[in-house]
């Protein structure tokens, strides 16, 4: 039996979803493993039940949480698709803004709001059944959770950071650049793609399951470095609780 | 009566589209932008010169490349940063990359399943196989372009002020090119296609604006170019640029002095026809697209041209880094104050964006202006232009006509919304 599919985007920028589009070499297996019912950005119509919706985008605002509450409804499963579904992503950085300031500043002083609201991740609003990390999404991580989900099982993140895969790939150390680098507590699955393209890494895959921060507080004495340059780096795609630890 | 079609299918982001007719007569025509807005100028202000690009790249997953490209270009003029030829290739190439992956998607996931009475590409894996592998093939090598250069198709990697922390192989440059020669039978095959499609008539001139000063079709230049006005320099897009603000929308709106305007691929087949290559001059002509075209359903026929240019373009590019040899360049550094304006031919059309920076290299105020919002007022009036002859028809095919008139210019809501714009007045700007 094929899953019935739906792909639903909420505040973001679509390149996760793009991300899913850019498979183009898994397109006709895609095909065989799940029914696109319902997919806005490429596909007129849909409104029935489903077995698994992909969330894309944060969630701003009533109109959205209703939206996003009739999806769950509709679905048996539920994935968080990309950062800004799973953590927030860049939206986050807006919650450490005043409201009527970032309104002001985009639509002239004393405009009157224009929706939005406070972004939230997906599972602020809905309970989430699984979870594709990233900002984008890495689109084989994406084709592993889809197949774990089309044989009832649990989809398996990585439990290691970054780092490993930095290691494995014998690519030299961002530190020793004299960079702030999140690889030592951000969840790997991406390849280091970041550091491995000469940029380093930016945590947009959020927090690896209790990371170790002793050894990161030690990297980040070596290197001159304070808990405030990592957090502002941190803040860039992840609604921080305040410390690393 | 009223039309009304709540999220508008196969368009980037959230819009409805509403008319309102009364005995013939049109009294109503709005494209309410619903996406919700993102403050990306907030998120900005403080940021240092760094982290600019990879952070505007998140306005707009599809055209990521063209906000990072454009990014870079503004905070390098701002600092007074110059880049090599190289990387200016690489840039050119990467710009490529970004056309012919949007605007394939565009062809074949959003507009050909109007012309093909289809809901999605999807049904085409069992009944047209064929055609769909075909336009996956040409949709790849658009994302391994940028894949190449950029490190990944969606929000690249490696371009960075001053140049690129990473460049690529020549083995992986070589393989592209080959791969860019064999797509000519696919695009043939696409350009039968398209010959096929039953465009609605519609018959509605407009102001153009695209780039000029580059030495080519339009892509970066430092001019604005009118197909109605004087050419202005992109520094001074205030002057022929006015944004402004509708109750409907959370998207600017968009007007030269002389009202709304067009940008993207029929603004810039219109304006630099040209300078289209021999072979996408001979597309044009042979699916009726000339310089005077005045039918904004044909912006389908002005992506597959500009697709076979750039198709042409990027082997020739690809031809110039491998005879020049490829390097590795070492990082600039580079710090404020300064401000400055640049601009880049996304998919969409005219991409604008301005900086200003402290001494420290870290933002004070930035503007972006975004092709789709530029384009909003005409997408309205061209619905106006267009209801009335279309009211005769069955309610559900007057509703289709007028979706596909809206997807014609493959709008792009999330980056509309997602802008970015300070008062430059109150910001303060440094430089």
């Amino acid at each position: 039996m094929k899953l019935r599919a739906g792909f639903f985007d909420f505040t973001g920028c679509e390149g996760c979803q793009l991300t899913v589009l850019n498979l183009e070499d898994a397109f006709f297996d895609l095909a065989g493993l799940i029914d696109v019912v319902e997919f806005r950005e490429v596909l007129t119509g849909g409104g029935g039940p489903l077995d698994v919706a992909f969330v894309e985008g944060s969630i701003c605002g009533p109109h959205e949480e209703a939206r996003l509450k009739d999806v769950r409804r509709r679905s048996r499963l539920l994935v968080a698709l990309g950062a800004c579904a799973d953590t927030t992503g860049v939206n986050a950085l807006a919650r450490f803004r005043d409201p009527e300031d970032l309104n002001g500043r985009v639509y002239g002083p004393g405009a009157p709001p224009r929706g939005g609201g406070r972004p939230k991740p997906v599972s602020a609003v809905v309970p989430v059944d699984a979870r594709v990390p990233g900002c984008p999404v890495d689109g084989g991580e994406f084709l592993q959770v889809l197949q774990a989900l089309a044989v009832g099982r649990a989809p398996n993140l990585p439990g290691h950071a970054v780092c490993v895969e930095c290691k494995l790939a014998e690519l030299p150390c961002v530190f020793d650049r004299g960079e702030v680098c999140l690889g030592p507590i951000v969840r790997a699955g991406c390849g280091a793609r970041c550091p491995e393209g000469g940029d380093r890494c930016r945590g947009c895959r959020g927090l690896v399951d209790n990371p170790r921060s002793t050894p990161y507080y030690r990297i980040l004495e070596d290197h001159g470095l304070t808990e405030d340059d990592v957090l502002a780096e941190f803040r860039l795609f992840n609604l921080g609780e305040g410390k690393v630890r | 009566m009223r039309l009304a079609i709540h999220h508008l299918t196969r368009i980037e982001g959230h819009a409805h589209l509403v008319v309102d007719a009364d005995r013939g007569e049109v009294t109503a025509c709005r494209l309410e932008i619903v996406e919700s807005p993102r403050f990306f100028e907030a998120i900005l202000v403080g940021r240092h010169h760094r982290d600019v690009a990879p952070l505007v790249s998140r306005i707009c997953g599809v055209c990521s490349n063209s906000h990072t490209l454009v990014s870079l270009a503004a905070t390098e003029a701002a600092l007074g940063v110059a880049v090599s030829e190289q990387t200016r290739d690489l840039r050119r190439l990467l710009a490529c990359g970004e056309i012919l992956q949007s605007h394939l998607l565009h062809l074949f996931f959003m507009a050909a399943p109007d012309y093909l009475d289809l809901d999605s590409i999807f049904p085409l894996d069992r009944r047209r196989r064929d055609l769909l592998t075909r336009a996956l093939r040409m949709k790849k090598v658009g994302n391994d372009l940028c894949r190449v250069v950029g490190g990944r198709p969606v929000h690249p990697v490696t371009p960075r002020v001053g140049g690129f922390s990473a460049v690529p192989e020549p083995a992986d440059l070589h393989g592209l090119r080959r791969r860019l020669v064999a797509m000519l039978p696919d695009l043939e095959a696409a350009v039968d296609l398209v010959g096929g499609f039953d465009f609605p008539r519609l018959d509605r001139p407009a102001e153009c604006l695209s780039l000029g000063g580059d030495d080519g079709y339009p892509l970066m230049g430092d001019r604005i170019v009118s197909s109605a006005g004087p050419e202005t320099p992109v520094g001074a897009y205030r002057e022929v640029i006015e944004e402004y603000l509708v109750d409907h929308a959370t998207a600017k709106f968009a007007r030269t002095p002389r009202g709304a305007y067009r940008v993207g691929p029929l603004a810039r087949t219109t304006n630099a026809f040209g300078a289209l290559t021999p072979m996408a001059a001979r597309v044009a002509d042979a699916l009726g697209l000339g310089p005077g075209a005045t039918n904004p359903y044909q912006t389908v026929v002005a992506r597959l041209v500009e697709t076979v240019h750039w198709v042409e373009e990027a082997i020739l590019l690809i031809d110039r880094l491998l005879i020049r040899g490829v390097v590795a360049e070492p990082p600039v550094e580079a710090s404020g104050p300064g401000r400055a304006v640049a601009a880049i031919e996304a998919p969409r059309g005219l991409l604008i964006h301005e900086y200003a920076y402290d001494d420290q290299g870290r933002v004070v105020a930035a503007d972006c202006v975004i092709p789709t919002a530029q384009n909003l007022a005409s997408v309205e009036a061209d619905l106006r232009a267009s209801v009335p002859g279309f009211l005769d028809l069955p309610r559900p095919e007057l509703a289709r006509r007028l979706e596909m008139l809206v997807r014609a210019y493959d709008p792009c809501v999330s980056c509309s919304t997602h802008l970015l714009s300070v008062s430059f007045e109150d910001g303060g700007g440094a430089g």
